[in-house]
């Protein structure tokens, strides 16, 4: 980079004059640095801040419980049945998705290794992940609303669909740091692989499958682009998954976020609020869970 | 065990005995089989997911496809209703908000990547990282709604500024031109930087983290200055890496839907003026699926095969980029 400097042969002005331009450049540098840091926070604290302003002069007991208005300008509160539909949705969507990606994640680590089909479907799974959410959605249109009709289900299936990569790729990633000793302990004492998985290379690895899990699990929870088309829309709370539109907290902030009045706007940022406190208690959730159970391995 | 009992067992009942031991064993090996298929299985369901999205897409979208031909994808006359369907402005309206995106979002991604890896003291990186997190974690209806309800009305004032100051300006006005509209593919592409940004800087934070100790160490030697290092040894390093990052987060801005769906403007053309008001595939989709039959509904299925083959494309691309990474740092 530099070309080697022979200081006694350069004039000292010289010197002086170049390493000034050099100094400057390293500041220039040094304050793009800076500010990116200072820029990425910018947008971070504006959109917390107005989720809070305006979600907190609606959020309360009422707003989560109340069923939505069925007059879309009316004023006042009500996304019981977002909120319960959400919960229920990306909770079909985990236990679909975390068990499937666990195993799949067990065949990509255990089984497959660096064969050739496991480094197939290892390369599929992380272009999976780069899969749009909205083609997820018609993807589940086509194959299952067209032929069952609008449901909680169709939603999770279409969830299901965009955590599973996500689940398999933090899982084998967990499953890797597992060190071959304890396999190799195991099966010196008579157990079978499937017995070693289950019972020492799982448990060993819980903590960081479990964070890894609850991100995805996150990520769906926020997702509105495959529920658009396949869980419909209702006013009031639908438990049953598998009969009739559901609704959920992101399909409704899409909603109301298009009407250009108070009291949609308004149940907007609500919703909004309630959805980032789920989203950042599930995060920080895993954040902990995860610091927790790396201080217990080292 | 086996064997003592064995010993005090008639020859009968010690064919048994072992008769069960091995159906024992056979018994445990169909677990064992058992699993592994079920493993297996698990993971086939991968590609048998990303088959069946390319089918049934391709099934279903078959009638626009047979009616446009080829210029689905090369004119732009969009008309549901005389049953017209060139898609040209929704891939034109992606590609566009898609750039400014990375233009935004790349330089604050690596400068966020190298803040933390060369800069930074030690107390500060953990609270980045949770703020780069944090970014990540806030769903794009939320950036959406954020980008409708406040960015975009605060942004129209400017826009017009600069749209008025600079649009009669050869060169700047063919970017900045009038119309100046708040929902543009300029905010579009504001808010997709923001959610590209966690993506980009933690992909290359691990890539940059892999430069060797000596690499810095001798061009710390040498004299170099940090910005020196930065560029002498850890850029020519990590380019191929990086390259993948960027390329991973140009995938996720072309796919993302509901964030520019709201703040696009949803009036498809084809302009390289920044400020005017667009429409994206994605977009698109979104906001017309619910009203579409027809093939007005298979020509939107299309557009979501033409956006899951690109960014299939890209994805793809990206990856072998990062896999060539890896391999030159094991053989390193």
């Amino acid at each position: 980079m530099t070309a080697p400097l022979d200081l006694d042969e350069v004039p000292p002005s010289l010197v002086s004059s170049m390493s000034a331009r050099r100094k400057f450049k390293n500041g220039l540098a040094t304050t793009w640095l800076v500010v990116s840091v200072i820029v990425a926070l910018v947008p971070l604290g504006l959109v917390m801040f107005y989720v809070i302003q305006r979600g907190s002069a609606v959020f309360g007991i009422d707003f989560l419980t109340a069923d939505i208005p069925v007059s879309r300008r009316a004023l006042g509160p009500g996304m019981g049945p977002a909120v319960l539909g959400t919960l229920l949705i990306t909770g079909a969507a985990t236990l679909m998705a975390v068990p499937l990606g666990i195993l799949g994640a067990i065949y990509l680590n255990e089984y497959g290794g660096k064969g050739r089909f496991a480094s197939l479907v290892r390369f599929m799974s992380q272009v999976m992940t780069g899969v749009p959410s909205i083609v997820m959605g018609l993807f589940i249109y086509t194959v299952w609303v067209l032929t069952f009709g609008q449901s909680g289900f169709a939603g999770a299936l279409a969830l299901a669909c965009l955590m599973l990569p996500i689940v398999i790729r933090s899982t084998e990633e967990m499953l890797r740091l597992v060190p071959d000793d304890l396999r190799q302990a195991s099966f010196a004492l008579g157990n079978r692989k499937w017995r070693t998985i289950v019972t020492v290379v799982l448990p060993a690895s819980i903590g960081g499958i479990t964070s890894g899990c609850m991100l995805a699990v996150a990520r769906a929870a926020g997702e509105t682009a495959p529920l658009l088309f396949t869980i419909g829309v209702v006013n009031s709370a639908n438990p049953n998954l598998f009969d009739g539109p559901n609704t959920a907290l992101s399909a409704q902030i899409f909603r109301n976020a298009q009407i250009p009045f108070t009291g949609p706007q308004d149940r907007a940022w609500g919703a909004a609020l309630t959805l980032i406190l789920l989203v950042l208690i599930l995060t920080v959730a895993a954040r902990w869970v995860s610091s927790r159970f790396a201080m217990k391995q080292a | 065990m086996s064997i003592d009992t064995s010993t005090e067992l008639g020859s009968d009942e010690r064919a048994a005995s072992m008769q069960a031991e091995i159906e024992g064993t056979r018994r445990a090996g169909r677990g064992d089989r058992f699993f592994k298929g079920l493993a297996l299985a698990s993971g086939c369901l991968v590609l048998a997911i990303l088959a069946l999205i390319a089918g049934s897409a391709l099934y279903e979208s078959w009638p626009a496809f047979q009616q446009q031909g080829i210029s689905f994808i090369t004119s732009s006359d969009w008309n549901p209703n005389q049953n017209q369907f060139g898609a040209l402005a929704f891939i034109w309206g992606t590609v566009l908000s898609s750039l400014i995106a990375l233009v935004m979002a790349v330089p604050v991604s690596i400068g966020i990547a190298l803040f933390t890896t060369e800069l930074s003291p030690r107390r500060l990186k953990t609270p980045i990282g949770f703020v780069i997190d944090l970014l990540a974690a806030i769903p794009s209806v939320v950036y959406g709604l954020w980008g409708i309800a406040v960015l975009a009305p605060n942004m129209e004032p400017i826009y017009q500024g600069i749209s008025e100051s600079v649009g009669s300006v050869p060169g700047l006005g063919w970017l900045f031109g009038p119309p100046a509209h708040g929902t543009s593919f300029m905010t579009a592409g504001m808010i997709l930087a923001f959610m590209i940004t966690p993506i980009i800087t933690s992909l290359s934070r691990e890539v940059i983290q892999t430069v060797p100790r000596q690499q810095r160490e001798a061009a710390l030697a040498l004299g170099a200055t940090r910005w020196e290092m930065i560029r002498g040894s850890i850029i020519p390093w990590s380019r191929g890496g990086i390259t993948g990052a960027v390329m991973l987060g140009l995938g996720r801005a072309m796919g993302e839907t509901i964030a520019a769906a709201l703040v696009i403007g949803s009036s498809a053309q084809i302009t390289t003026r920044i400020f005017a008001n667009g429409d994206s595939m994605a977009a698109q989709i979104a906001n017309q699926f619910a009203e579409a039959s027809g093939v007005f509904r298979s020509a939107l299925i299309g557009l979501g095969l033409v956006l899951f083959g690109v960014t299939i494309l890209v994805n793809v691309s990206a990856q072998r980029i990062i896999h060539r990474f890896d391999r030159k740092m094991v053989r390193s």
